[in-house]
């Protein structure tokens, strides 16, 4: 083959085999929507996830969980979901703590302090956006909103650009140094799609946390959101979070 | 001399705006290239050589076929129903097995090499049971370097029925989060029947016969009245005439816990 052969093969060739996988993709794509339509449909769901406050205690198993079900590096700490610590005290300030660090000694037992007015837990994890600002700004559609309303990235499409964990304002996502991708939490969607509970509900000890579909009248959460007062982070971005929250304090941002 | 060479081109009476050769050549072949790609990019090359879909439903194929390390308590169940029925009568039923016992996908799955982790010392059941001022008022929480300390909790307690050192009587065995409360507060010594006129019916019937709330200010005013006398008067008192109009003092004060926990 002499240089001019190969340059016109060349010229034929890398479209063409661009076109083929394009056209593989699309068709393999199909094919397993239609299987999966067999056994779970996404667009009978929309998920969401219901927070009581009032019932968080702090003990950051749920962290754990998490890190151990979706394989979250350890080394640095990172974490899809987190609890914080918020104190309020007498002069009107509000402190923020995270307390999901790397576990270490126990600490020493904090000695009463009378300024504190109150002081409570707020667990922490992706908001699953309605309308996800970090979606609208993946410059090549690596993160995407699934049917059922998860937010997911596609690791082997994402260029880890950060774009979007600049859009996230709820501060929920972090670039894994494994795979040097974004990643974030998944309402643990290989669990969920197969009927299980995610890891962080399942392991809480005080249910302050619940898990469900907000398509169904019927459904745990939609009750909860009935009964309880409930707001969401930071309504004022249009964001429609859809992880809800119960007796949220106004501090808490 | 520039003059002569300009009158020489005035005079051949070309049109005013003639492209040169090179610009007419080079603009054909851009033109060329720009119908080519647009051609390719919206009418040749299909949607999908440009669309994130085929990418996207493959994500979702490949994230759902992850397999889950958490078996869920349900599956538990299935064999150790013993443990279960112990654990589902007491304070601890709302937890899963996996929350102390770790992600046992594996056992569940039948690996007999994979044996659930089981917690002995302190440091893991004072994650939840350390004294912290942010957890819930009456949250069972005990101070680590007080509470037996070289002792393992499960030396004492049940971990799958825990229970505590005296199962609470009467109003607390229901109210036990008030119970807890008040046992913080300045009122602690107050005995509920004080303030709430409980009937024989509510123990048995709770809904057919609620207790009443004090439905006056006199009912606080019995220790907190500046005029109050007795062995039981407040430090903390006020005009009853003057202090909080018409309101009755529980809509401001929580009595379980007035004023903070002393």
């Amino acid at each position: 083959m002499n240089k001019r052969e190969f340059l016109t093969d060349a010229v034929l060739f890398f479209p063409a085999a661009g076109l083929l996988e394009a056209l593989a993709l699309e068709a393999q794509g199909k094919e397993l929507s239609a299987d999966t339509a067999t056994g779970y449909d996404p667009t009978l769901h929309w998920y969401g996830m219901g927070i009581d406050v009032d019932k968080c205690i702090g003990c950051n198993r749920c962290v754990e969980a998490c890190k151990a079900e979706n394989d979250v590096p350890d080394e640095p700490y990172y974490f899809r979901t987190w609890i914080e610590r918020y104190t309020v005290r007498r002069d009107g300030k509000t402190t923020v703590e995270c307390i999901s660090t790397k576990p270490g000694p126990a600490k020493q037992a904090e000695p009463e302090d009378p300024s504190v007015v109150r002081t409570f837990f707020v667990p922490k994890l992706c908001n699953q956006c309605a309308h996800p600002p970090c979606v609208q700004v993946c410059p090549v559609g690596a993160t995407f909103q699934t049917k059922d309303g998860v937010v997911l990235v596609n690791e082997k499409t994402c260029i880890g650009c950060r774009y979007c964990i600049q859009a996230c304002p709820y501060g929920a996502r972090y670039l894994n140094p494994r795979t040097r991708t974004a990643d974030k939490c998944t309402f643990c969607y290989h669990r969920v799609t197969k009927g299980l509970q995610p890891a962080c509900v399942e392991v809480c000890p005080t249910e302050a946390r619940i898990f469900g579909d907000l398509n169904k009248l019927s459904d745990r959460l939609v009750r909860f959101q009935r009964a309880n007062d409930i707001s969401v982070l930071k309504p004022d971005l249009n964001t429609d979070p859809k992880v809800r929250y119960a007796q949220l304090d106004g501090e808490v941002r | 001399m520039a003059r002569p060479y300009a009158a020489e081109s005035e005079s051949k009476e070309e049109p005013a705006v003639k492209l040169p050769e090179q610009v007419v050549r080079l603009g054909t072949v851009i033109l060329a290239l720009l119908v080519i790609v647009l051609s390719l990019r919206f009418f040749i090359l299909p949607a999908s050589f440009f669309s994130a879909q085929p990418h996207q439903a493959e994500k979702v194929v490949r994230e759902m076929a992850k397999p889950p390390h958490y078996a869920g308590a349900a599956s538990c169940r299935e064999c150790h129903a013993e443990q279960f029925t112990a654990q589902s009568a007491g304070y601890h039923r709302n937890i899963a097995c996996e929350n102390c016992h770790g992600p046992s996908a594996q056992h569940a799955a039948g690996d007999k090499s994979a044996v659930p982790r089981v917690q002995k010392d302190r440091e893991f059941c004072l994650a939840c049971h350390a004294y912290n001022r942010s957890r819930p008022n009456g949250f069972p929480q005990v101070d680590p370097q007080e509470h037996n300390t070289r002792k393992q909790c499960i030396r004492c307690h049940d971990a799958h029925d825990p229970v505590p050192p005296e199962t609470p009587k009467d109003c607390g065995g229901c109210h036990g989060r008030i119970a807890r409360t008040k046992a913080l507060s300045a009122h602690a010594l107050l005995p509920c029947a004080d303030c709430h006129k409980v009937d024989e019916q509510h123990m048995l019937h709770p809904r057919s016969a609620l207790p009443t709330k004090p439905d006056s200010r006199e009912s606080c005013g019995r220790c907190h009245a500046a005029s109050a006398t007795g062995p039981d008067v407040s430090k903390a008192t006020v005009d009853l005439a003057s202090h909080g109009g018409k309101y009755v003092c529980w809509e401001c004060h929580y009595a379980h816990l007035p004023e903070g926990p002393k």
